[in-house]
């Protein structure tokens, strides 16, 4: 039997992520970890002065599904409006990642969209990255 | 003779097919173990012809209950060399054992610039009470490092066993590094400093001999699911004079021996620490479970899962990028957490569980440990009574599969 949820695009979003990084001054962070697994991911938004997304950066540590998916969520919320932000539907995030998941997976899938929208809806940080190598 | 295949027939979920056409390859014993038929059946039994509740009715089938029950007792104590049956005490789990001991002793016995020693290595269950303990008294909590290897420091315990440890509270046998600790030398320590010593047994119990006497702890506790075992029933064992001076833990009916509108007067252990109906079905599956393990001697259960172990450390230790976490050899139990590079532990798991076989992905229930490592998550195979040579060149030819998936070189 194969894996499929790993097709391609998941693997090199795995390899090469997009937008990974940091922002200087963010209008907002969060960062959050999926305590079951250890995954955690951190996204910096920077707004223009129509509240647009200007700038969008994250950085993490994790499984190829949840890294692959901040990759796919930062992509598709750039000039989004902070509104839109907040209401972006999490079926929207399983379509772009496009593979069938198991209950446990969708919450590595879902990680980066939690993180967010809890840094949209302006709830404070609750802590520093926890780095890895 | 260790018959593994005669074994295996013992397990009827071993001939599950997990995918159409995928068989179980059952690599997650040290999570939760499967179960024999007699288990099964000794708690089916119970339910079809003698369920009552227990020590109340005088009932034909509440007498029948109540005496598997204390059996079920009998046979644990003789399973771990307890003095005495009383001394056995069921709880809920290994995490109800470690929270009775700082509940009921640690509350009346630690105070104001104590101290409590743990281990770098300890699963989350033998952190958090004496956390939430040493916050409410003022207590401080003091680690033993490990080596890299996964192995204790012991050369260091002169560092951290002082005249203000109260309690020295360690695993036997890591979940994570595997590592098997030297526990009658580690009690001997915390007893030579005044302090009690309390063993985390969840993992050595379904694995070895287990003997409180020639350990001489103070308190111990461990898991029926990890050994055969239902789950929802665990054991603490305690020296009868700690026992007897503690206050209860849980209390309302069962536990006390006479209340009034004005107060209680205990019950007589064990039933002091037993409050409310108890878990009747899980205490004859346990005791199954004890008749189980006992029919294949746990010499021999020790010895067929170091050579699996010692198989396994061999052919996974080809695999380009692995890091096997903790010691070789006679410091080990049955399992091997790894990671291997450029593969999260996740994906490890996904990619073999479409192949059939389930192991564990994360950090275990040991987060200090895995921060201590460097790690953010592990992969863990993890071996029992029925595991095969064969399951073992399954895991490595899927690990493999799993680095041809992500084109690791």
């Amino acid at each position: 039997m194969d894996a499929n949820i790993y097709r391609e695009q998941i693997i090199d979003l795995y390899e090469n992520p997009l937008n990974y990084g940091e922002i200087e001054n963010p209008d907002f962070t969060y960062e959050e970890d999926n305590p079951l697994c250890g995954d955690v991911i951190r996204i910096d938004v920077r707004l223009d002065d129509q509240n647009r997304v200007a700038e969008v950066a994250w950085r993490g540590d994790g499984c190829a599904i949840s890294q692959a998916s901040a990759s796919l969520l930062t992509e598709e919320i750039k000039v989004k409006t902070l509104d839109e932000v907040k209401a972006f539907p999490s079926e929207k995030l399983l379509e772009l990642i496009g593979v069938p998941l198991s209950m446990a997976r969708v919450k590595c899938a879902l990680l980066s969209l939690k993180v967010l929208k809890a840094g949209a809806y302006g709830i404070p940080d609750p802590g520093t990255m926890r780095t890895h190598e | 003779m260790y018959d593994v295949e005669r074994i295996r027939d013992d397990f009827p979920i071993l001939k599950t097919e997990v995918y159409p056409g995928v068989p179980l390859v059952y690599l997650d014993s040290a999570a939760s173990s499967q179960k024999p038929l007699t288990v099964i059946r000794a708690m089916d039994d119970y339910y079809e012809h003698y369920h009552a509740n227990v020590h109340r009715g005088v009932h034909r089938l509440s007498e029948l209950a109540t005496t598997e029950y204390e059996a079920a007792r009998e046979k644990i104590a003789r399973f771990v060399n307890a003095p005495e049956i009383e001394q056995i005490i069921y709880v809920g789990n290994a995490t109800e054992g470690f929270n009775l001991v700082a509940y009921a002793w640690g509350r009346a016995n630690i105070g104001s610039g104590d101290e409590i020693l743990l281990t770098e290595l300890e699963h989350h269950a033998n952190i958090v009470p004496w956390q939430i303990l040493a916050e409410e008294k003022g207590a401080t909590l003091r680690y033993l490092p490990i080596l890299d290897d996964g192995t204790l420091a012991i050369e260091r315990l002169g560092e951290f066993l002082t005249e203000r440890t109260k309690l020295f509270s360690f695993t036997a046998a890591s979940n994570v590094a595997g590592t098997i600790t030297p526990v009658r030398e580690l009690v001997d320590a915390a007893h030579s400093v005044g302090a009690l010593a309390m063993v985390d047994a969840a993992q050595l119990a379904p694995h070895m001999p287990v003997d409180v006497q020639a350990m001489d702890c103070d308190f111990l506790a461990f898991s029926s699911h990890k050994m055969c075992g239902p789950t929802g029933i665990g054991i603490l064992y305690g020296k009868r004079h700690l026992l007897e001076t503690m206050p209860p833990f849980m209390s309302g009916g069962d536990m006390i021996r006479r209340v009034t509108f004005d107060g209680f007067v205990p019950n007589d252990l064990p039933w002091k620490f037993e409050a409310g109906t108890p878990r009747i079905a899980e205490a004859v599956g346990l005791g199954a479970a004890i008749d189980y393990l006992s029919s294949l001697g746990m010499d021999a259960v020790h010895e067929h899962e170091r050579a699996v172990t010692d198989y396994a450390f061999e052919a996974l230790s080809d695999i380009p990028g692995i890091r096997i976490i903790g010691p070789l050899g006679s410091q080990r139990g049955g399992l091997i957490s790894f990671t291997l590079a450029g593969l999260h532990p996740h994906d490890i798991a996904e990619i073999l569980d479409k192949k059939g076989i389930a192991i564990r992905a994360g950090h275990h229930c040991a987060m200090p440990l895995h921060q201590r490592l460097g790690l953010s998550a592990t992969a863990r195979a993890s071996f029992y009574v029925h595991t095969t040579f064969e399951e073992i060149d399954q895991l490595t030819a899927a690990l493999h599969h799993a680095r041809s998936v992500f084109k690791l070189k």
